[in-house]
């Protein structure tokens, strides 16, 4: 009868996920040094149909991140819904470290309290759940096993939002960093089969969830890049049959064409501080590299060659910026000191390097790598630093680095179609997600949301 | 002035027009006399037409006819230099736009999918003004061609082979 209600459980996560899913990510690629984490199924604790999976989401999300191994539901031993059911001894053969236990019950208004806690499963397996601490001169329960507990109402509609809450809290609860859960992505979506709109412009969860159309047209759209709020999307249009830059709002939908000089218009970037977009430009020759206030419209040249420079993307402090240029031949990266106007040569490996960004926190940057003749994404230290190739397809672009630095996605083949892959910043963990129809490149990852 | 092999055989090609208008008229005569005879006894008269000479508009639009079927330049990985294989091709588009100072080109520039689009994007501006410069070397005025780039978005062939990837890089002339 148990197994039964699980093997229920289970239909009923695979028919939502498909259900309102355009994107599903498959995993490609497992990790062996994750630590081992159990997202017990929530307990629904009401009558009727049960509604959506919360669990399956934080047990997703934490996969995603490559750091942790969520084990499967027929490996728990149990399916504890209160910390205080735990049987720490049974769980002792699975070597698990944490658990994520919790409750759905029904409110008001076809609203839900959900409830969770995590568990550190270590402390609670050499104190039974029964550590004791002073308190006012009196032994009291310290719980000091129980990371954190919370109890919140959402909405029928906030499951999927809510979920990755928890896999935020748990995230930075276990690693000491923040997650990046909540977070979405914009991306180009191209059917070549539709007769009229063959591009569009979309905005997903991370994971590829609650996918919207903002934009559709009839020529191509490029290189979308998210304002430091999250609000507005730069990118690059052909609508007017030549390329222009545009910022569009994506709530209010307000759209303001901000650079159609003669030539190229591409590859706009957001400056951290929201001011300034960085973009390239081809009207006093070749391709270089300005930056534009957008306030007052001022136009800065930052790099002046006669090779093509492109591809400009910020450092995290708004101070330099890394460019892709020729200037040495083939195309490889450097970076631009906006002060000084200094530019210094940074990758060396391979035969080309291309569409580098800065990793947050961290003196590294992730590349476009190509040794011989195929294209990966790579990273490496931002001084005197080797290459580390991250991805193992062949015709990989467009990266684009989670606001916590802990993911990569990006632009890549399978079976003849243009889909996103995810990589984890250490290259061990890889997941992709495919689409139905058409195929979808210029993948841009939004700064943190809430 | 470089006369090549694509404007001969276009000079050659429309007194063919002619020639074969000329002999329609006659095969229509023919015809028209044999309807003549039969039915000789309802009617008394029978008209017959007269091909008309082509006019200069109706010539340059048959030219233009001809370019559009060879109006794509292919280039090799990573370069712009346009490969003498396009010679005659491009010697006739300059002839019609040299004849025809009011006609403007569109030169696209396009890249395979290989790299990044942006990087591709500046790549397929390079072969487009390649283009244009070599028209401009022919003679055209510069201000009757404008260049765009596409870089990688909009590949003619999708198969992501070599060979699809040869098609893609590419300058398209669009009149």
């Amino acid at each position: 009868m148990k197994l039964l209600t699980k093997l229920l459980c289970i239909c009923g996560a695979v028919v939502s996920l498909s259900s309102h899913a355009a994107l599903d990510i498959v995993i490609t690629e497992g990790v062996d040094s994750a630590r081992k984490i159990a997202v017990v199924p929530f307990k629904w604790l009401g009558t009727g149909p049960r509604p959506s999976p919360i669990s399956d989401v934080v047990a997703s999300d934490l996969r995603f991140s490559g750091r942790f191994s969520p084990t499967g539901k027929f490996s728990m031993p149990q399916t504890p819904a209160f910390s205080k059911d735990i049987d720490y001894q049974a769980w002792l053969p699975t070597q698990i470290e944490a658990m994520v236990i919790g409750t759905i019950k029904p409110y008001s208004d076809g609203r839900y309290i959900v409830g969770f806690e995590l568990i550190d499963v270590l402390r609670g397996q050499v104190t039974g759940g029964k550590a004791q601490m002073l308190n006012g001169g009196q032994l009291v329960s310290s719980n000091d096993h129980i990371l954190e507990s919370r109890e919140t109402v959402i909405s029928a509609t906030e499951f999927r939002q809510y979920g990755h809450r928890i896999s935020d809290i748990v995230y930075e609860k276990l690693t000491g960093d923040r997650g990046a859960f909540r977070t979405k992505i914009a991306y180009v979506l191209v059917d070549r089969a539709n007769p009229k709109y063959k591009y569009r412009l979309m905005i997903a969860d991370f994971d590829g969830h609650n996918e919207t159309e903002i934009l559709r047209s009839k020529e191509p759209l490029m290189s979308p890049s998210w304002s430091p709020d999250g609000t507005k999307l730069a990118y690059a249009s052909f609508e007017n049959r030549r390329q222009q830059i545009f910022i569009q709002d994506i709530y209010t939908q307000k759209r303001e064409k901000v650079s159609s000089y003669r030539g190229i218009n591409s590859a706009p970037k957001w400056s951290p501080d929201g001011k300034s977009l960085a973009i390239v430009l081809s009207k006093d020759g070749n391709p270089d590299v300005y930056t534009l206030h957008l306030a007052t419209q001022k136009l800065t040249r930052i790099t002046k060659n006669r090779a093509i420079d492109t591809e400009p993307s910020w450092s995290p402090d708004g101070k330099n910026l890394l460019f892709t240029s020729e200037r040495g031949g083939k195309p490889q990266i450097y970076q631009v000191n906006l002060q000084s106007k200094r530019i210094s040569r940074v990758t060396f490996e391979g035969e080309m390097n291309l569409g580098g960004s800065y990793i947050p926190n961290n003196d590294q940057i992730v590349v476009v790598n190509r040794t011989r003749g195929k294209y990966h994404i790579a990273k490496q230290a931002l001084k005197f630093g080797s290459l580390q190739v991250l991805t193992k397809t062949r015709l990989d672009e467009s990266p684009s680095i989670a606001p916590n630095g802990s993911m990569v996605i990006y632009g890549t083949m399978h079976r003849g179609k243009q889909v996103l892959g995810l990589v984890s910043i250490d290259g061990r963990f890889k997941a992709r997600l495919p689409v139905s129809e058409g195929e979808v490149k210029a993948p841009a990852w939004s700064p943190f949301i809430f | 002035m470089r006369l090549n092999k694509v404007a001969k055989s276009l000079v050659v090609a429309i007194p063919m027009f002619a020639l074969a208008a000329c002999g329609s008229t006659s095969t229509v005569d023919q015809d028209s006399q044999q309807t003549n005879q039969a039915v000789e006894q309802n009617d008394t008269i029978v008209t017959a037409p007269v091909e008309k000479e082509l006019t200069p508009a109706e010539k340059q639009r048959l030219v233009l006819q001809e370019l559009r079927k060879e109006h794509i330049i292919y280039f090799d990985f990573d370069t712009a230099s346009v490969s003498s294989t396009f010679a005659a091709l491009l010697d006739a588009h300059a002839a019609y736009l040299r004849n025809n100072t009011g006609a403007t080109v569109l030169v696209e520039g396009h890249a395979d999918e290989r790299g990044t689009p942006e990087y591709n994007i500046a790549l397929g501006e390079r072969r487009g003004k390649a283009v244009a410069k070599y028209l401009e070397g022919l003679g055209v005025n510069a201000s009757q061609i404008e260049t765009v780039s596409y870089g990688e978005e909009k590949p003619l062939d999708n198969s992501r082979t070599e060979a699809g990837f040869s098609k893609n890089r590419r300058a398209v002339l669009v009149y």
